[in-house]
């Protein structure tokens, strides 16, 4: 293990310690829960203006959190294993997906995990397991 | 207030998947190929998360009190685990390891300028959309 490995690693618990306060924070502020595809999604359905302002607010945060990045640090790392069609139908599984079962990473996985709903762990295995088995049939970083 | 705190939130959520690289589909795809070149990045961010979340949100249902700035928390009603939820989940399991994308990476990655993200999040918003309207429908 190199000390470039150990740096990403580093950065992988601090970016993931600012998440976790993220999530906190929201709950303790607003009461939500802070579940991307719920937040994001519910803007997509008719709701009283009230309730679309804090969610237009925490995606508009959420491109300014990574712009900020990227503008102090000059690059953001951004690499793309499959593009065309085959990532547009990754696009839809992911929507349908995260609509039916009602959360993603974040909502399941940061905030389910951590109240602890068995829901959410049943979820966050499914999904996990299901997608380790998926690369392992297509491939992975060199598909 | 609520939708304040919605924006400072959702900048600490987007500054922590750019920091931890969660941003690159490469990273996520490293962490799936459990059976290959293993990436352990993405254990670190959620241990991360959790390591937060968990304490946290046990102190905050045994506040007993309100939300700062709302009336009430608005805690997920549902508990059962069924079909949906595993359909759903396993559906969700297949396309992020084809895309390397879920839903908050996605979003937030539309600031590199990639019009392959831009249209993966204008796809899935779309799909958002279109499912809802035929769970409407069937119920």
């Amino acid at each position: 293990m190199t000390l470039a490995d150990d740096i990403i690693l580093f950065r992988g618990l601090l970016g993931g310690l600012l998440i976790g306060t993220s999530a906190l924070l929201l709950l303790l502020g607003t009461g939500r829960i802070a579940g991307i595809s719920g937040i994001a999604g519910g803007l997509t359905r008719d709701a009283a203006s009230g309730d679309r302002a804090w969610r237009a607010m925490f995606v508009l945060g959420l491109l300014a959190g990574a712009a900020t990045y990227l503008l102090s640090t000059g690059s953001l790392e951004m690499r793309l294993v499959t593009e065309g069609p085959a990532l547009y139908v990754a696009a839809a599984f992911v929507g349908i997906g995260t609509r039916l079962g009602q959360g993603c990473t974040s909502g399941h996985g940061v905030c389910g995990l951590g109240r602890r709903s068995p829901r959410s762990l049943v979820a966050t295995i499914t999904f996990i397991a299901v997608a380790i088995v998926t690369v392992f049939i297509i491939g992975g970083v060199a598909r | 207030m609520n939708a304040l705190t919605a924006g400072f939130t959702g900048f600490l959520f987007g500054l922590g998947l750019a920091i931890s690289n969660m941003l690159s589909p490469a990273r996520v795809i490293g962490f799936l190929d459990l059976f290959g070149t293993w990436d352990p990045t993405l254990a670190l961010v959620m241990g991360g998360a959790i390591l937060v979340t968990i304490p946290g949100f046990a102190w905050a249902k045994s506040r007993k009190d309100k939300p700062w700035f709302a009336g009430e928390f608005s805690w997920p009603s549902q508990s059962e685990i069924d079909m949906p939820l595993i359909l759903g989940a396993a559906l969700f399991g297949v396309g992020w390891a084809i895309g390397g994308l879920c839903p908050g990476p996605a979003i937030a990655a539309m600031t590199s300028g990639s019009l392959e993200v831009i249209a993966f999040v204008a796809v899935m918003i779309a799909s958002w959309w279109a499912t809802d309207r035929v769970i409407a429908a069937r119920t």
